[in-house]
């Protein structure tokens, strides 16, 4: 393993990476990086393993082959007690939200707090009001996630994310099913906390307007490959056939 | 009746003629496939529930402990099941009663009866019908809930968290289950023996003191205490059952309802086979 130079030590480092379901080829020797700070979108059609490649990257599943590395740490060798100081240092948003419906909006941002810090009672009610407020969903705290629209339901789990400081966010479909503005108001809300924050991001998405507004540099995926990858404008600009149909349908 | 017995056989045939279970010389191979895919699944259900249980106890013993959650698990499972314990418990008591007076008082061995229902209701009803019972409220209730954290990515998200989702969620279910069923058990023999006590004594009088003193006269310890014990083996079963059919559940709301269906299915029968064998190792190490 290469790493006489920490500068050059992305956030994110992923080599040959392949995955399959019985037959069905999802992913097949990916290799992508990104560095501290920097935005990737990841974009492809529903079904060609963005979910699946986000849950690689923190164990959540485990790679047929290749190298997967976070901050440096190789993740695919790994015990899960290391697993899990590692994922500590990633927010994840699922698509769903995957809010936990048994607990209150303010119980679901003090879960990763309750188990993973040193907080007491009062500190961690204000660490959860910060969270909250920082998303503008402060209002809703005593709610239960069925109670909340889906737009709500994204802020939170973007608040409950963020929750242990981390250095990395896996963001998963942030905007999908949600209307034109709420899902306007989500891409300026990581756009703002991208600011802030300076953390590395990957976002998934078939979702143009996000990709305008969040990224740094886009992936196409495409049938398990990686299709194309660089700016926005090399997407744009880009003559093969499935790129700039989508980009084309996407724009619309 | 001559016609619906007709009727009757000539469906029975019709239905014979075209269903699909007779050999045609293609489908014997079918046949051979279909056996072969069953046996493999349920080799392979039980090697997946066996690695499942081994992760959980490796999980449960390691510190931190998940005590706040395994209490809260502990009313789920214990003081919510309550209600309905209790009542099934009365209601088998006075059955017993209703059910052996009538032949007992033909031998004319109506002494005999509160010991009958008493040892009868420790030994073997009052575990039994309690474990069923859970299994069908709890094991339901664990296999739906845990199903549907799977299906919506919440199981995923607790991974995601750091947080070991065997330990958090199977564990203390399990757990809660382990201990709450003698408990359980315990009141509804209580109840049973109270309703069983009542039954009898509108027949013919008998004080409750009574009752108890022929009932228990003859037991010992070991009577009680093992069968009353086994059914923290009941509770294992069907926590674990539960919990395995919750966390592999896919497929959407169709998936929770199958991992609700089939959580019940197999933990009823898993407890009432364990019992089987239970019963038998009980009387070899207590012998009468």
């Amino acid at each position: 393993m290469i790493m006489e130079n920490n500068n050059h030590n992305p956030a994110i480092r992923v080599q040959g990476l392949s995955k399959s379901f019985g037959k069905q080829r999802v992913l097949h020797q990916i290799d992508l990086e990104v560095a501290r700070g920097e935005t990737l979108t990841v974009l492809g059609r529903s079904g060609t393993g963005k979910s699946v490649m986000l849950k690689l990257l923190i164990g959540l599943q485990k790679p047929d082959s290749g190298e997967i590395e976070i901050n440096g740490e190789k993740i695919t060798t790994m015990q899960l007690d290391e697993l899990n100081r590692v994922r500590k240092s990633v927010g994840f948003l699922f698509q769903s939200a995957a809010l936990y419906d048994s607990l209150t909006v303010e119980e679901n941002v003090a879960f990763p707090l309750r188990r993973h810090s040193e907080m007491n009672d009062g500190e961690r009610r204000d660490r959860v009001s910060e969270l909250l407020s920082r998303v503008a969903m402060e209002e809703a705290r005593e709610k239960m996630p069925a109670d909340l629209s889906g737009g709500m339901k994204k802020r939170v789990g973007l608040a409950r994310a963020l929750a242990l400081d981390p250095t990395i966010m896996l963001l998963d479909e942030p905007t999908a099913g949600l209307d034109p503005i709420t899902a306007s108001e989500i891409n300026e809300l990581i756009r703002e906390l991208q600011r802030e924050r300076e953390n590395s991001s990957i976002v998934v998405t078939h979702d143009m307007r996000s990709v305008e507004k969040v990224a740094d540099r886009v992936a196409m995926l495409n049938e398990g490959n990686i299709l194309i990858e660089g700016t926005l404008e090399d997407l744009k600009r880009s003559d093969d056939p499935i790129v700039s149909k989508f980009v084309q349908e996407a724009g619309r | 009746m001559k016609l619906t017995l007709q009727t009757y056989a000539w469906l029975t045939a019709t239905l014979l003629a075209s269903a699909d279970v007779w050999p045609k010389s293609d489908q014997v191979k079918t046949t051979i496939q279909g056996v072969r895919r069953l046996s493999l699944g349920v080799l392979g259900w039980f090697g997946g529930i066996a690695n499942f249980c081994v992760r959980l106890v490796r999980a449960a013993v390691k510190p931190p402990y998940e005590a706040r959650e395994l209490v809260r698990q502990m009313d789920e499972v214990g003081a919510k099941s309550l209600p309905l314990v209790v009542l099934a418990g009365a209601a088998i008591g006075v059955v017993l009663s209703l059910h052996t007076r009538d032949s007992f008082t033909q031998f004319g061995a109506e002494s005999m009866l509160p010991t009958l229902i008493i040892l009868s209701l420790v030994k073997e009803t009052g575990p039994i019908i309690t474990a069923l019972v859970v299994s069908g409220r709890v094991g339901a209730g664990i296999g739906a809930e845990l199903g549907s954290m799977k299906v919506t990515e919440q199981i995923d998200a607790i991974e995601a968290s750091a947080v070991n989702p065997y330990k958090f969620l199977a564990a203390t279910r399990v757990l809660a289950c382990m201990l709450m069923l003698p408990l359980l058990t315990i009141v509804a023999d209580f109840c049973g023996i109270i309703t069983g006590w009542i039954a009898n004594a509108l027949v013919e009088p008998i004080t409750l003191k009574l009752f108890l003193t022929q009932g228990l006269k003859d037991a010992t310890f070991a009577d009680l205490l093992p069968s009353t014990l086994k059914t923290v083996i009941f509770g294992f079963i069907i926590g674990m059952v539960g919990c395995f059919q919750g966390m592999r559940a896919k497929g959407g709301t169709a998936g929770v309802g199958r991992a609700a269906t089939s959580a019940v299915v197999l933990s009823s029968l898993f407890v009432i086979l364990a019992d089987v064998v239970l019963v038998r190792l009980i009387i070899t190490f207590y012998p009468q």
